[in-house]
């Protein structure tokens, strides 16, 4: 029998080293729109927190801010309570069908040019350029021995690596509490122990996956890249190598001296050279294809430079590729953009935003919920009425004080006070002042006449008083002593 | 069985001799970091048994160089629990427990502090939530107070309690046992059975309710008032509302003139400080039921024969 060493084959190594990649500096449209995209995603990213936003006195003046200590998001004019946490759900679900969307119309685009991977990859990688210089100093100074410039130079990259982690992982927690305060306690050192390590985690995340791990990310730890080959179809936009025009390559020399034989592909190579994740898109469409578009650029470059049209690499679907290797012309992207299937998903992005604009329209800020006291159920008391206790927990979600009246509907001879009451007080209807912004608690007494069913339903509502009449109900149970008892 | 050792052939290792149905068990050496590990333990071991309580003798263990004692650690757990919640009890205890309900932050800590001491001393009686146990122990929750239901009268009860036979300013009377002592016979009982019954709205006007008039006026008005309003200073039963201890049907009340229960409360006051006696008050006054004080007159006439509220 055979010893269980010869199972995993001879020489087989366990990990693949990382094959350095050094991408070359490009300029074109998709460069110049990536440049775009980096700004303002980076400028949403880091500026957000210090919008202000003035809600009164008794609300926060930050325009985003997640308030996990007092359980609050803040979103510009929407304040969401846990309890709204569908809210937030459905943005989530609104981002997911955004990415079908995207993803069915161009292909990756979130990849090549949203991402966040993507952008602080880039950013890094533009960091590079400027300590290391371009593409071939940049190999030179990998291979090259640990002089004084290779040191200096990596110290001064690292260096302006760790300052770029650092600092986003400062943006992210000023989203978490109130940004200038935050960053005074931050710098005084009196902020909480999660602030301090929640940003090193995120430094060290950003240093390592930004400056080091970057395509890595891509191709053997994201999800998302093998979700997206299941969404995409042959309608969707690819970036793909055009090899009925670029086949067989060869240099200008050989196709002026061989006139038909060679096609567009010069064999320049530029296409891999300025690839972010180091792959060379003539193999065809592939999982480490981000789809940034730097190739077109690179290619297009190129072709103008010997006279040839633009193009030979360009975004594609797999349709059209048939189409135009049988010397067909390919539809307008128009119509590959505006079909059944992304329409579809957009339609649906659309009426979930609008249901939850419709829903945020129209919620109540004022919320009830009743407990029934159940130890005792009821009391007898001596004019032989009956007493229930209730809990209620009166939500006021507007950022201002409000008074409040509550009532019961469907109990007659029915009389209530409050805890700051007493019988001899009871009314039909009692006020309450609510602080703002917060939950409170009441507990209510409900007398009512003992003769009826033992089990009853009855409603208490609440409703505001100062202007803004909705409010809200909550139907709860009336015990009475079962006859005979 | 230990001259079959021989050295196994795959390993190298000596085997320790024993052999079942072919099966042998290898003499493996202990690896050195066990053995290590087992000498340390040793040491750990003996300065524990010089440190620690271990030992145990005849009536106790040997106590250990450090004294340490789990009893002594809950101690001092329970120690900086009662220096953490120091600043509201001394506040609570500085405060008159009349005063109390104008301050809702220290009311709603003693009310809360009165639930707890509750669950611990008072529901195997008055039930969870002070519901009281039909015919034997009242609820706390309704309108209707044997010895009055203001925050003082209230907390008197609980300090001193009711019918405590070895202590002097204990809440006490005596209904006699008009029955068992042969006072009235069975007829006047029922009698007075069908007065207290008209009073309480329960049954219509008789010639029996008339002739128990008669009757309870001549045995029962002297505690229980002329119309049967009750007296909260001897802690006599309102007999016109519809809420019974004993039950308040033809049986119950029969059975309770016959033979009264006069039922029995410990004491508190020398088992619970001052300050959980006063927030049991507060906790008991907000069940519902709680009355605001009556207003202070010139005379004694609102508090008891001795003095009780």
């Amino acid at each position: 029998m055979a010893s269980p060493d010869d199972l995993t084959g001879p020489a087989a190594p366990l990990y693949e080293k990382r094959k350095g990649v050094y991408p070359k500096k490009v300029d074109g449209p998709f460069r110049r729109f990536k440049w775009a995209i980096m700004g303002i995603t980076l400028a949403i990213y880091y500026g957000t927190p210090w919008i202000r936003w003035d809600r009164g006195p008794y609300a926060p003046d930050q325009a985003v801010l997640v308030d996990l200590a007092n359980r609050r998001f803040y979103m510009f004019q929407i304040e969401i309570w846990p309890h709204e946490f569908y809210y937030v759900a459905g943005l989530l679900i609104m981002a997911g069908i955004g990415l079908f969307l995207v993803t069915s119309a161009v292909g990756r685009a979130w990849c090549g040019y949203a991402c966040p991977q993507t952008v602080w990859t880039d950013l890094f990688q533009h960091v590079d350029r400027l300590v290391d210089g371009d593409r071939n100093a940049q190999v030179r100074l990998a291979n090259g021995p640990w002089t004084f410039e290779k040191t200096s130079k990596r110290t001064i990259k690292y260096l302006i690596y760790l300052t770029i982690a650092f600092w986003t992982g400062g943006a992210w927690i000023m989203y978490f509490a109130d940004a200038p305060t935050l960053t005074a306690d931050f710098w005084t050192g009196q902020a909480a122990p999660i602030a301090y390590g929640t940003v090193a985690v995120l430094t060290a995340t950003t240093f390592i996956l930004g400056g080091f791990m970057r395509e890595q990310v891509c191709i053997y730890m994201c999800p998302w890249p093998r979700i997206q080959t299941a969404m995409m179809d042959e309608k969707s936009l690819l970036v793909t190598y055009k090899d009925w025009r670029g086949e067989p390559r060869g240099s200008v020399k050989k196709a002026q001296a061989h006139p038909g034989a060679f096609g567009d592909c010069i064999d320049c190579n530029q296409c891999v050279a300025v690839c972010p994740t180091g792959i060379d898109i003539r193999e065809g469409p592939q999982i480490g294809c981000i789809t940034c578009a730097l190739c077109i650029d690179a290619c297009d470059d190129v072709m103008g430079q010997i006279g040839r049209p633009r193009g030979l690499i360009d975004y594609c679907t797999l349709d059209d590729a048939a189409v135009e290797k049988a010397g067909g012309i390919g539809k307008p992207v128009r119509k590959t953009l505006f079909r059944l299937r992304t329409l579809a998903y957009f339609g649906v992005w659309c009426a979930i935003g609008a249901a939850m604009l419709f829903s945020l329209g129209q919620r109540t800020r004022l919320d009830l919920a009743v407990q029934h006291e159940r130890s005792p159920l009821y009391v007898q008391l001596s004019d032989g009425h009956i007493r229930n206790n209730y809990t209620l927990k009166l939500r006021n979600m507007e950022t201002r004080p409000r008074r409040v009246a509550v009532t019961v509907d469907g109990l007659s001879g029915a009389a209530l006070w409050t805890e700051a009451g007493s019988r001899e007080t009871a009314k039909q209807r009692i006020e309450i002042a609510l602080a703002p912004d917060s939950v409170t608690r009441v507990r209510l007494f409900v007398a009512a006449p003992g003769d009826g069913p033992a089990r009853q339903d009855f409603t208490i509502a609440t409703r505001g008083l100062d202007g803004d009449p909705r409010g809200d109900s909550d139907i709860i149970q009336f015990d009475r002593p079962e006859a005979g008892q | 069985m230990a001259d079959r050792k021989r050295i196994d052939e795959a390993t190298g290792t000596s085997t320790v001799g024993h052999e079942w149905d072919g099966i042998e068990e290898l003499d493996t050496p202990m690896p050195r970091w066990w053995l290590w590990t087992f000498y340390a333990s040793i040491v750990w071991a003996a300065g524990y048994v010089v440190l620690y309580p271990a030992w145990p003798m005849l009536n106790s263990a040997t106590q250990g160089v450090l004294g340490w004692s789990s009893r002594g650690d809950l101690e001092r757990e329970m120690q900086a629990h009662a220096e953490r919640r120091a600043p509201i009890t001394n506040a609570i205890a500085a405060t008159a427990l009349t005063d109390l309900p104008a301050k809702p932050e220290l009311m709603q800590a003693a009310v809360q502090g009165g639930a707890a001491a509750f669950r611990v001393h008072c529901v195997q009686c008055h039930g969870a939530g002070g519901a009281g146990v039909k015919k034997l122990y009242p609820s706390l929750t309704d309108d209707d107070w044997l010895w009055g239901g203001d925050l003082a009268s209230i907390e008197y009860t609980i300090a001193h309690g009711i019918r405590n036979p070895d202590h002097k300013a204990t809440r006490v009377s005596q209904m006699p046992a008009f029955g068992r002592d042969g006072i009235l016979d069975a007829g006047q009982i029922a009698d007075v059975v069908s007065h207290v019954r008209v009073i309480s709205g329960q049954e219509k006007p008789s010639a029996a309710a008339a002739r128990g008039a008669v009757l309870f006026q001549a045995n029962c008005a002297v505690c229980h008032g002329a119309t049967g309003a009750g007296d909260r200073t001897v802690g006599a039963p309102k007999l016109t509302d519809a809420v019974w201890l004993y039950g308040g049907d033809r049986d119950s009340l029969t059975a309770t003139i016959a033979q009264p229960r006069n039922g029995v409360m410990p004491r508190w006051a020398h088992r619970l400080d001052p300050v959980t006696v006063k927030m049991l008050a507060t906790y008991v006054y907000s069940l519902g039921g709680g009355e605001k004080a009556a207003p202070p007159v010139a005379s004694n006439e609102g508090q008891g024969a001795d003095g009780q509220p």
